[in-house]
């Protein structure tokens, strides 16, 4: 075979991928926003790491074992990864533009997100009413900080959510708005990975 | 306000003052000339909204020559201070304003003078080298340069409100902890870097997708040019470490602002883990800024040969060993701090393995210069003399590698000389060679050669005459960080640093002056065939300046060197047709996200709350209000295309 030389030869099969030309926008998007989305999972590491060293630094406080309440965190746990499942329903409800099932998988999707906050705040109010606050000791103060980094996280992740619906809304389900939505739906399904670890490394390793 | 009042600004301290009335006039004197020659529009025009990779990359390297000139001014007070201050003298620099300087030395010169200079040059290149248009998310290349360009103002704005931490680059608990630097100068260097250091990552993440997603049609990896693998690989590090700091000045910052116990003495806190941590980003990080270096100097050595670079394979791989290995090695940052025999060896082996891959490159390049058609031009003589400067700072690293060898060097001057050895024989050669060999890319004339010799040779001299008298005091017994001395024997060893400070200086005299007199007969400089030294490289087949959109039809890559075949070939053919083409539209996302960056860095420093919250808000909304709009591009039609590119080739014959 002759060396191609115009740009529709480069699209030929027998090129390899990785010499066929600049991707298309939405590989683009997305590959990028994998990269983000591992650069979090590192900064998660590293407070996963402190976790670690941390954890039976209790300074003569409370320890997991006397604060976890497993009932609690497995409703939690629930919540959150269920949500994930809507949230994926959601974004293939836009892909085949049935916009009325994308609202209700969103609808879903938010409450699901706001009652796991809502119980992780709880949590914590009671743990600071019990003198566990993130002061108390270097344990209490890794904990804090890793589950409530993963916290912000799904507030922010809650803020997104109503800007997608609310774009989503307005100006339909445009190339760029899903794009975005493909993202959102990445990151929402990365929080629970997270969880899922520190469900297992905090609570059910540190309820024992 | 906070901690904030009229006793923030340093009216009883001579020397102080005098450095806050200096930046103070330096800020608003260029704001007052830009307003008085109506710049203004034309600078928000075409700069300061600019989301164009070669403007992007400008700005970084110009926000690397400024602080390179701050971080000098420290150095060369703390080298006129030591050369004093023996014996019965004190010196002029009280500790507490040594220790600051010291502090403000290092966290600029890394953070703000070699970082912005490396992913400045990787911006303005890389995309020109792979053969496209820009990077892969320009309006976030944007916000990430006025991120890195907020954490440089709030560093300067401790100069004139408050002071800056006194606790070294790297600010070790406890020492910064709220119990024994109750200051806000900590607070400065904690957001500043936070703040930068999100854009930091930004931009890593960005050059990531860009390098791995974006290439010419043809340019499979083994066709990219070496400085586009060491683009990458620096760009890698940067996405695999730099969360790692974002998390530990996470940890302090809650530490000194909630009380919480993770590096505290009290509370079962653990220093320990503060060095593991912050080291296991800042061994990588040696390598973020070295590695584009490497990259710099393998375009130089083949393009001033005249031959293809030795050993291409081996330099691609040799560049991922070491990005891969750059992860092991944290711990020879402390080998004294009590890991065990066991641990220390592990560690003192892998980093004596490093210097393999390195070797490899320095052999790469010797066998590209041997037989080569040698044209000693400014950015070939700074690879040259980084080739031969970086092997003794590689082999006093190795030295250091061995763990008993390092309970003697530990902290020593000895150790302040190994790494400017290879930071400023290795990243600042390479920034040096970089912005010589490029410049002319990116305005369209050359730099004035006689002033860049001197400035070469000033630099060069200047290197030995300062550091190698510390590498023999080091030897000697004097450890880093001290204000005053007591033994008169290690004065002349400081009176000559001292020396080579001020030939350094000279050198930076001559950089400037290279500028402005190249500036100023740049009609009679003028390039016009967009390859002035015969290069290798794509970039150098498009204009000089490149056009907004870089290349009119991307290039069609079909080998290593893709321009040099192509001129080997009979030049570049005109395409046959030119599409219509989409570029973005200016946007100015970043700069006002990073002016609100700055107010809530400022405001979380100075615990005025009302406003941080202010500020943070004001962040948000403003990236909420560009992510609502759709992202405007503007068309440049075909016709214009292939205008533009005729009367490139009218004027170049």
């Amino acid at each position: 075979m002759n060396a191609p030389s115009t740009a529709a030869d480069f699209a030929e099969p027998s090129i390899p991928l990785s010499a066929r030309g600049p991707a298309p926008v939405r590989i683009v998007v997305a590959y990028g926003f994998w990269i983000f989305l591992l650069s979090d999972i590192i900064m998660f590491s590293a407070l996963f790491a402190s976790y670690a060293v941390l954890s039976g630094q209790t300074a003569g406080g409370p320890s997991g074992h006397d604060l976890f309440e497993l009932r609690h965190v497995g409703i939690e746990t629930l919540c959150l990864l269920f949500s994930s499942y809507t949230c994926g329903l959601g974004v293939l409800a836009v892909e085949r533009r049935r916009m009325k099932g994308f609202y209700v998988a969103f609808a879903l999707t938010f409450v699901l997100g706001a009652t796991f906050l809502g119980l992780e705040v709880s949590e914590f109010a009671r743990m600071i009413g019990q003198g566990a606050g993130p002061s108390r000791s270097a344990f209490l103060s890794a904990f804090f900080s890793l589950v409530g980094l993963h916290g912000v996280h799904v507030s922010i992740g809650l803020l997104w959510m109503c800007f997608m619906t609310g774009q989503i809304t307005v100006r339909g389900p445009l190339d760029f708005v899903r794009r975005r939505l493909l993202c959102f739906s990445l990151f929402w399904h990365a929080l629970d990975i997270i969880w899922v670890a520190l469900l297992t490394m905090v609570y059910l390793m540190g309820a024992r | 306000m906070g901690k904030l009042s009229w006793d923030a600004i340093p009216i009883h301290q001579p020397i102080p003052m005098a450095a806050s009335l200096f930046v103070t006039f330096a800020v608003f004197g260029t704001l007052g000339l830009v307003t008085w020659k109506r710049w203004w529009p034309y600078l928000w025009r075409e700069w300061l909204t600019s989301v164009d990779h070669k403007r992007i990359g400008v700005m970084y390297v110009l926000l690397a020559l400024v602080l390179l000139l701050r971080g000098f001014i420290d150095a060369i007070m703390m080298r006129s201070q030591l050369a004093i201050a023996a014996g019965g003298a004190a010196g002029y620099l009280p500790p507490e304003h040594y220790d600051q300087i010291f502090s403000a030395h290092g966290t600029i010169m890394i953070f703000f003078m070699a970082m912005p200079f490396m992913i400045g040059l990787m911006n303005f290149v890389v995309p020109l080298q792979l053969g496209v248009r820009d990077v892969a998310f320009p309006v976030l290349n944007a916000i990430s340069f006025w991120l890195t360009a907020s954490g440089a103002l709030l560093v300067n704005v401790s100069l004139v409100i408050g002071e800056f931490a006194r606790t070294g680059w790297l600010a070790y608990p406890p020492l910064s902890e709220l119990q024994f630097s109750p200051g806000v100068g900590v607070d400065y260097y904690l957001w500043a870097l936070q703040i930068s250091g999100i854009g930091t990552l930004l931009a890593g993440i960005n050059m990531v997708t860009t390098i791995l997603k974006l290439r010419a049609p043809g340019m499979s990896y083994m066709r990219m040019p070496v400085f586009c693998w060491t683009a990458l690989a620096s760009s890698m590090l940067i996405v695999a470490a730099f969360p790692i700091l974002t998390a530990t000045f996470g940890m302090l910052l809650l530490d000194r602002y909630v009380g919480m116990h993770f590096f505290t003495n009290g509370g079962g806190g653990n220093v320990m883990l503060y060095f593991n941590l912050i080291w296991a980003w800042g061994h990588p990080e040696v390598y973020i800024l070295i590695l584009p270096a490497f990259g710099i100097f393998s375009e130089v050595i083949a393009t001033f040969s005249g031959k293809a670079l030795f050993g291409y394979r081996s330099m691609v791989l040799a560049t991922l060993a070491i990005c891969v290995l750059s992860f092991m090695v944290w711990l020879h940052h402390f080998f004294t701090m009590g890991a065990g025999a066991n641990v220390n060896a592990f560690f003192g082996i892998m980093s004596m393995i490093i210097a393999v891959p390195t070797g490899v490159k320095l052999f790469n390049w010797l066998f590209t210069l041997f037989r080569g058609r040698i044209r000693y031009e400014v950015p070939l003589l700074w690879a040259i003399g980084f080739m031969v400067t970086f092997v003794i700072g590689g082999v006093t690293g190795v030295l250091m590698a061995v763990p008993p060898a390092d309970f003697v060097l530990h902290n020593s001057l000895f150790l302040v000389a190994h790494f400017h050895n290879v930071i400023i024989g290795g990243v600042l050669f390479g920034a040096m060679a970089g912005y010589n060999y490029w410049f002319p890319k990116a305005f369209g004339f050359t730099l004035d050669k006689r002033l860049g010799l001197i400035s070469f040779w000033c630099w060069l001299i200047g290197f030995y005459l300062a550091f190698i008298p510390l590498y023999l005091v080091g030897l000697l017994g004097m450890t880093r960080r001290m204000q005053h001395y007591a033994d008169l024997s290690w004065q002349p060893y400081m009176i000559v640093a001292e020396a080579g400070a001020v030939i350094i200086l000279c050198g930076i005299v001559a950089t400037i002056a290279q500028l402005v007199i190249s500036i100023r007969t740049r009609e009679r400089r003028r390039d016009r065939s967009g390859d002035p030294w015969n290069a290798r490289t794509l970039e150098w087949s498009t204009a000089s300046p490149p056009p907004g959109y870089n290349f009119a039809v991307l290039p069609q890559v079909k080998s290593l060197d893709a321009f040099w075949s192509m001129k080997q070939q009979g030049g570049i053919a005109l395409p046959q047709r030119y599409d219509s083409i989409e570029i973005p539209k200016n946007s100015a996302n970043g700069f006002v996200t990073a002016f609100f960056a700055v107010v809530t860095g400022f405001a979380l420093i100075w615990h005025i709350w009302w406003m941080a919250i202010l500020g943070l808000l004001c962040a948000a909304l403003t990236l909420f209000a560009f992510g609502w709009i759709k992202r405007v591009e503007h068309e440049v039609s075909g016709a214009q295309l292939a205008e533009a590119d005729r009367s490139r080739l009218r004027g170049s014959t």
